[in-house]
Order: C-alpha cells, then sequence, then structure tokens
C-alpha cells in the first residue's frame, strides 16, 4: 500500500540559504509521526512547505497520490491536509465559534460543520463553555486547542502540528498530549513536531530527528525514545 | 432607594454634602429652565430673538432642554417612582455632563449675544438667571458623589473629575414584552429624526453650535446613564424591525424640510454616507486600505452622464435611468477589478500607496480627455454639464410635487430616489457581512497566512471585496451625477472641501465605526453637516479635521460607533468577554423599572 503522505529528497531555501536539505520520510495512514530537533532544523519550515505557504526548491511531496508541489497553500486544505501552525494563529478578534466554523471553509454541509463543532467542544469542553468569546482572550493552552479543533474542522485526512505544547504550563502541554493520543485513537493521522521530544516520541509511531535541514535519524517512537544519542541530545541525560 | 449601582461611590469633585449637592442641582437646574422664559436680549438683531418674556425661543429652547434633562435625571437620582429607568447606569455622571452641557449651551449663547451685539451690557436679566442657575447646577453636580470607585489613594482634581464623569456599564434590562420593546425603537428613531432634522434646521451659525453643545453633552449623558446601551441591546434584538424603523424615519426625513438647501443637505448626506458605507466593505471588513475609492464614485458618475443625454455628452445618447444605473456600476465594477486584479497583491501600505495613486489618475485622466490633451470624452475641467432631470412615467425629479399636503421639490425627489440605493448598499453590506465571505474577510484581515491555512483563497476574496466596494460607489455615483447636475474633475479629488472626497469618505469609516453599518452613516452625517453649518470654518476645514481625528484616534479609537471585534483590539483589557454578574442592585432596578 502506498503511504498516504511520501516526501522525497525535498529541498527548501530561504534565498541562497537553503533551510531544508533534502530529507524523505513517509506518513502512513492511521499513524503519528513525528518530526523533532532543535530549533533552526527545519523542522516547521517543513509544514509550511508541504501546506503550501513554501514553495519547494526542489524534490517531491505526494499527498494522497496527488502531487502536492505546485498546489497553492488554499488549495492544499481542499485536498485533506490540515495545518495547525507555531504559534496558534488563531484569528483574536472572532469568536471560537466562528474560528471553527472558518476551519471549515471549505465545506457545505451545514448540518456536518455544527455536528463537528459541537465535536471540537467535547473534544475541548472549555472551548464549549466559552464559545461566543473572542479567541483573544482565552489562555495559550486554550488557544492551542483552538488551533487544534480548528484545524480539524476540514475533516483532514493529515493533520499537521507545528509546536503544539510550545509556551505551555506543564499541565497544559499533558492535555494537549493526551488530546493527540485520543485523535490518534480515533484514527486521525497526525505529522507531529515537536521540540519536547519526550512527549513526542512516547506517543509516535514513528520518529524522524532533524539537525540543520536533514534526518539524522529515523524510527519508531520507542526505538528512538531509547536511543541513547536522542537520549544524550534532546532528553538531557549524560 | 437611590438607584446607585456602585456600591463603592468614587469621591466627589467638590466637597459639598451629597444632599445640599442634590437639592442644589435641582434649584439650579430649575433657575436655568425659569430663565429661557425671560427676555436675554433688548434686540432682535441676535438671530432668534430672544427678547421674548413668556415663552423661549431659538438658543433658549436648547438651553431649556439641557436644563429639563439635567433635572429629569438628577429627581432620577432622588429614587422617585418612575424615573429609575431612565439612570440603569450611571446616576451622577450624566447629571453633571448634562448640567456642564446647561452651562456651556448658556455661556455659548451669553458670549454670543455680548460678542454679537458688541457688549455684556446688551444682556437681560433673563441671560443672567439662566447662567447663574446653570452655574450653581453644575458646581452642585460636581458636589454629587461619583459613580464608579477611583482605586488611587492620591488623586489630582483633574483625575477626580475625569471619574466624576466615567460610569459603570448598565447592567442587563429586564426583558419587556416585544411590542414595547418596538414602541421604544420606534422613539427612539423617532427623537432621533426629530434631533437630526433640527440640527439640519438651524438657519444661523450660533444655533448650530449651540445645537451641537448640547447634543454632544446630551448623548455622552444618556451613554453615562446606560440608556444608548440598552437601546443598543433592544435594536441588536430587533434588527429587523430596527433596520426598518431607520428606513421610515429616513424616509420621513424630507417630509420635514421646506426648504430646497436643507433637503439637499439630506441628499448629499446619503450619497456620502452611500459611499462611506461601500468603503467600509473594503477597509472595514476586508482591512484593505483604499485611498481613491472617490474615484469609483467618479466612474460611477462619469458614465451615467455620458448616457444621461446631456447635450454636452461626448456620446449623446439617452439611458433610461435602470440602464444608466447597470452602466454606472458595471463601468465602476470592470475598474474595481482592473485595479484591483494587479494591486491586491501587495500588502498593506503599498496598497494604500498605488490606490492613492489610482485616485489621482482617474482625475487627471478625466481632466485630460478633453480633445486637446487626448480624445474628448468628459469635456475635460468643464465636465459634463447641464445633466437632465430624471424622469420616471412622467415623475419630473425636477419640479416640485405635492405628496400628502407636503411639497417635495427637486432635492427631496432626489433624496427619495437615493434612499433606495443607501437600503440596497445597507442590505448588501449586512448580507455580506454575516455570510461566510465576510467572516472570511474578517478572516483574512486579521491573519492572512492563517486565512490561507484555511483554505480561503485571500487574493480571490479580497478582489471581490475591492470589486463589490467599487461597485456600490458606482451605484451612489450614477445619481450623484444628477443632483448635482454636472460632473467635474474637481469633485473626486482626494482631499478638497466638499465631501465626499477619499480622506473624508476614508474620515467618515473611521470616525463612525469600522466595520460597522451605522457607523460609516453616522459619520458621513457629522462630517457633511459640520462644514456645511459652520461656513466660517471652511478655510481651516482640513486643519480642523485633522485634530478631530487624532483626538478621536486618542479617546475613542474604534469609533462612534465600535464594532464588536474592533473594541476588542482597543480595549483588550478592560473587556472580559463575559458579563459581569450584577447582585442585588438587579432587582431594584427591576422593581423601578416595573414602576416605569
Amino acid at each position: 500500500m502506498t503511504a498516504l503522505l511520501e516526501v522525497e529528497d525535498l529541498r527548501v531555501a530561504y534565498g541562497k540559504i537553503e533551510a531544508v536539505k533534502g530529507i524523505s520520510f513517509t506518513v502512513e495512514a492511521g499513524q503519528v509521526v513525528t518530526l523533532i530537533g532543535t530549533n533552526g532544523a527545519g523542522k516547521t519550515t517543513t509544514l509550511r512547505t508541504l501546506s503550501g505557504l513554501l514553495k519547494p526548491a526542489g524534490g517531491r511531496i505526494v499527498f494522497d497520490g496527488k502531487p502536492l508541489n505546485d498546489v497553492p497553500a488554499h488549495k492544499v486544505v481542499s485536498l485533506g491536509l490540515a495545518h495547525s501552525p507555531e504559534g496558534r494563529h488563531i484569528f483574536p478578534r472572532l469568536t471560537i465559534t466562528e474560528n471553527l466554523q472558518l476551519g471549515a471553509y471549505l465545506r457545505n454541509d451545514k448540518a456536518g460543520i455544527e455536528k463537528d463543532i459541537q465535536r471540537a467542544y467535547d473534544l475541548f469542553p472549555i472551548l464549549g463553555e466559552r464559545r461566543k468569546q473572542a479567541a483573544g482572550t482565552l489562555s495559550g493552552g486554550e488557544q492551542q486547542m483552538l488551533a487544534m479543533g480548528r484545524a480539524l474542522m476540514c475533516r483532514p485526512k493529515l493533520l499537521m502540528l507545528d509546536e503544539p505544547s510550545m509556551g505551555l504550563s506543564p499541565i497544559m502541554m499533558q492535555k494537549i498530549m493526551q488530546t493527540i493520543v485520543e485523535l490518534k485513537a480515533q484514527g486521525t493521522t497526525i505529522l507531529l513536531v515537536e521540540q519536547n521530544a519526550q512527549a513526542a516520541l512516547s506517543l509516535a509511531d514513528q520518529g524522524h530527528v532533524m539537525e540543520v535541514g536533514k534526518i539524522v535519524l529515523s524510527g519508531t517512537g520507542p526505538d528512538l525514545l531509547h536511543d541513547e544519542s536522542v537520549r544524550k541530545a534532546y532528553l538531557g541525560e549524560d | 432607594m437611590t438607584t446607585n449601582h456602585t456600591t463603592t461611590p468614587g469621591p466627589a469633585v467638590l466637597p459639598i454634602p451629597a444632599a445640599a449637592a442634590r437639592i442644589g442641582t435641582v434649584a439650579g437646574s430649575v433657575v436655568a429652565l425659569a430663565g429661557t422664559f425671560l427676555a436675554w436680549t433688548w434686540t432682535d438683531e441676535f438671530p432668534g430673538d430672544l427678547t421674548v418674556t413668556g415663552y423661549p425661543g431659538g438658543l433658549q429652547v436648547l438651553t431649556l432642554i439641557a436644563a429639563a434633562l439635567t433635572l429629569l435625571l438628577t429627581l432620577s437620582g432622588y429614587g422617585i417612582r418612575g424615573l429609575g429607568w431612565l439612570t440603569p447606569g450611571g446616576t451622577n455622571s450624566p447629571v453633571r455632563l448634562l448640567a456642564l452641557g446647561t452651562l456651556g449651551t448658556t455661556g455659548y449663547t451669553i458670549g454670543a449675544i455680548a460678542y454679537d451685539l458688541g457688549g455684556a451690557v446688551n444682556l437681560e436679566p433673563g441671560a443672567w438667571v439662566s447662567g447663574i442657575g446653570a452655574l450653581i447646577a453644575t458646581v452642585a453636580a460636581l458636589g454629587l458623589p461619583g459613580d464608579q470607585p477611583l482605586d488611587r489613594t492620591e488623586t489630582t482634581a483633574w483625575q477626580r473629575f475625569r471619574n466624576s464623569l466615567g460610569a459603570p456599564q448598565a447592567p442587563r434590562a429586564k426583558a419587556l414584552p416585544s411590542w414595547a420593546e418596538i414602541l421604544i425603537i420606534v422613539a427612539a428613531f423617532g427623537i432621533g429624526l426629530y434631533v437630526f432634522a433640527y440640527g439640519i434646521d438651524t438657519d444661523y451659525t450660533e444655533l448650530f453650535i449651540g445645537f451641537l453643545i448640547t447634543v454632544g453633552f446630551a448623548f455622552t449623558a444618556l451613554h453615562r446613564a446606560g440608556l444608548v446601551s440598552r437601546l443598543t441591546a433592544l435594536t441588536a434584538k430587533h434588527r429587523n424591525i430596527t433596520l426598518t424603523a431607520a428606513l421610515v424615519a429616513a424616509v420621513c426625513f424630507p417630509f420635514t424640510q421646506q426648504k430646497e438647501e436643507y433637503a439637499l443637505i439630506g441628499a448629499n448626506i446619503l450619497i456620502f454616507g452611500t459611499v462611506a458605507l461601500g468603503l467600509n466593505v473594503v477597509v472595514g471588513l476586508a482591512g484593505l486600505l483604499d485611498l481613491g475609492y472617490v474615484a469609483f464614485l467618479g466612474v460611477g458618475a462619469y458614465a451615467a452622464a455620458l448616457v444621461s443625454g446631456s447635450t454636452m455628452s461626448a456620446i449623446g445618447v439617452e439611458f433610461p435611468f435602470w440602464a444608466a444605473v447597470l452602466t454606472g456600476a458595471g463601468a465602476s465594477l470592470v475598474f474595481g477589478v482592473l485595479i484591483g486584479a494587479p494591486t491586491l497583491r501587495l500588502r498593506g501600505d503599498y496598497l494604500a500607496i498605488v490606490t492613492l495613486g489610482f485616485g489621482e489618475i482617474f482625475r487627471l485622466t478625466v481632466n485630460n480627455l478633453n480633445g486637446n490633451s487626448g480624445p474628448d470624452l468628459t469635456n475635460g475641467s468643464q465636465g459634463i454639464p447641464s445633466i437632465p432631470d430624471l424622469n420616471f412615467f412622467g415623475f419630473d425629479f425636477g419640479l416640485k410635487h405635492n405628496i400628502l399636503g407636503f411639497d417635495l421639490g427637486r432635492s427631496a425627489n432626489y433624496y427619495l430616489l437615493m434612499l433606495v440605493f443607501t437600503a440596497v448598499v445597507v442590505l448588501v453590506f449586512r448580507r455580506s457581512g454575516e455570510s461566510r465571505i465576510g467572516r472570511a474577510w474578517v478572516a483574512i484581515r486579521e491573519d492572512e497566512t492563517a486565512a490561507t491555512a484555511m483554505g480561503i483563497n485571500a487574493f480571490r476574496l479580497k478582489l471581490l471585496a475591492f470589486a463589490l466596494g467599487a461597485t456600490l460607489a458606482g451605484l451612489a455615483g450614477t445619481v450623484q451625477a444628477h443632483v448635482n447636475y454636472t460632473v467635474t474633475p474637481e469633485q473626486y479629488q482626494f482631499a478638497g472641501s466638499v465631501p465626499p472626497n477619499s480622506a473624508f469618505l476614508l474620515a467618515a469609516v473611521i470616525l463612525g465605526g469600522m466595520g460597522t453599518l451605522s457607523g460609516p452613516l453616522v459619520g458621513a452625517a457629522l462630517l457633511y453637516l459640520i462644514p456645511a453649518k459652520l461656513q466660517f470654518m471652511q478655510d481651516y476645514q482640513l486643519f480642523l479635521f485633522g485634530i478631530a481625528l487624532i483626538l478621536l484616534m486618542r479617546l475613542r479609537p474604534e469609533g462612534l460607533v465600535a464594532d464588536r471585534r474592533k473594541q476588542l483590539e482597543f480595549h483588550e483589557n478592560d473587556q472580559p468577554g463575559v458579563p459581569e454578574p450584577r447582585q442585588s442592585e438587579e432587582t431594584g432596578t427591576g422593581i423601578a423599572k416595573a414602576g416605569a
């Protein structure tokens, strides 16, 4: 069976500086795959390229059997690839409900949208309680929940989460990670970019370690979690 | 029961016992009120004839109204049954504002009489009676406790004064039967229409300035008293009825105006307001700063003029009006897309610069298409004059018609025609603002990257907003050409002395409130009426206008009518988004309300 997402020798450059220097990986349907690595490793750049916000300088992206290289960002969503961007990027002055509705912008089935909004409220009860509140008034963790809920609103085949735990309290981070586990149990395919390697690897099926634009190590989540070099570099152990 | 809602009242500005202050306010406002029935000056050289003892006239009426309102709200502060509904929010701050308003109007009148007639000796005792009454009321009102606590311990007099003018928000109103709520809305629009018509009717400068002072203070006072937010809540609840009531009030307006020139002011305000509302789609919803918007009005007007059958038109055809409207709107649409397609790829400031340039290019081009510098299409700086009046099935817009016993002149006819267009634009704005597209526009304005990540084609939607805005302006332009008899390039400058021009349009949107429906209409009315009435300001218009904008940005950046979303941007700290729970006082107002 072919993978849901195939990335082959992907290169991305900002001007002359190459940020991603030829990486390859695949994401199978139903899997949680994580990219970990330090700041500047090229993780976010990879995601932004996949969702069409950046143009690849070389390589191939195939999603669900279709090449993605030249698809503009607003069309990528319609193919079933949702992106919850780094820094959340919620619409601060719109209400929570409006934010979720915007996530379903490309859909036309009113009843289905209503149902999915309800589902987001079930997944994140705090959002339901504050549905009429402007999103900017939420706390960081709640905004992250909203960003994830919003990305789910287009019923994606693949959900890309960029640093969902960034800037969150440990409790909030745990909650977010629990939600990812829940989503995984529901069968959602997830590509997760994280700096928190421990958390990401413990729930991932596949993991890739990135360093300065290259994948230096790949393996299953548990394998990487126990790999000595990973433990040294990212988990702070001697 | 005093209907003071704050648990801890703030400090008074002047150290007067509260009871004495209240009595003083009542006494002062009664004296000021009584004074308006006396003669204020001995000669009728001062406009408005203030020489009569027995009934008030001219500026005295304004003092009378301000004093009466002061009295009413002070009595409401006593907790008199049936008046409590007047002050659901602040109790003493509106009294203070109204007392200041009374003093301002009276003081201005006294000053104007003394100035116009050459000395205070021209004042009759009535003026002094009202003046002293207003002064007593103001001083006493400053002794009333504040409506909101002041949390700092050491405060200057100025801080205490500013705090004393603030008030807490009114608690949520008890629901009335819907017919009563509708009646309130209708009454509010009736009052609004009356005040507006009064303002337009003021036939000398002094009266208009007095009108501005009184209305300004009275409106702020009602706002502090919580009545404005109550009304807003009602209008939000009955939106369709509100729109209908507004439309009916607008239709009634020409029947209140007997003078042609005042009806013309009404028609021009309507044109200005409609175009501002169109610009609000572009600026307020989609967040695209368009500094050359008036050009689209010009395209519509020129297109309509060319096909109007004017003898000076280069084309010399005469389309029926509906076809001329389609031509004008279509031409604007085409220009909108042509200009928008290349420029909307730019963001922010760059777009503003390009649109500014386009606005000027339009004006220069029609100036040059005169047969010398280019093909003769627009008659150059002469413009296209003698545009004939419209004629619908024998109803000649240029003639006076008697409808229901009222004479409606040319301007009134065009006013009513323009109102149809305004209604269309209002509908378009409202429908698009609430639709999926409207939400997408707001999303683009907020965060274009995130919007794209939602699958929104930002470029296409921006182009849609731009083209829609252009079309709406074009629609208004087709009527404007007929109202003005003539179209000339000078009408469509970036900043000129006569609105609408691009700067004033943008100012109307910002002043009124970006992204709101009523904001641009209110802004346009103010920006047209004030310069039209205060002719002496003409030379300093742009200067004063700049100062006004700066003050507005400092004091109320969200505009007069605040958009829920914008409000959040500017007052993030003091808007928790959740209505504050109100404790036991709620029942107190409930009772007072029931007694009303």
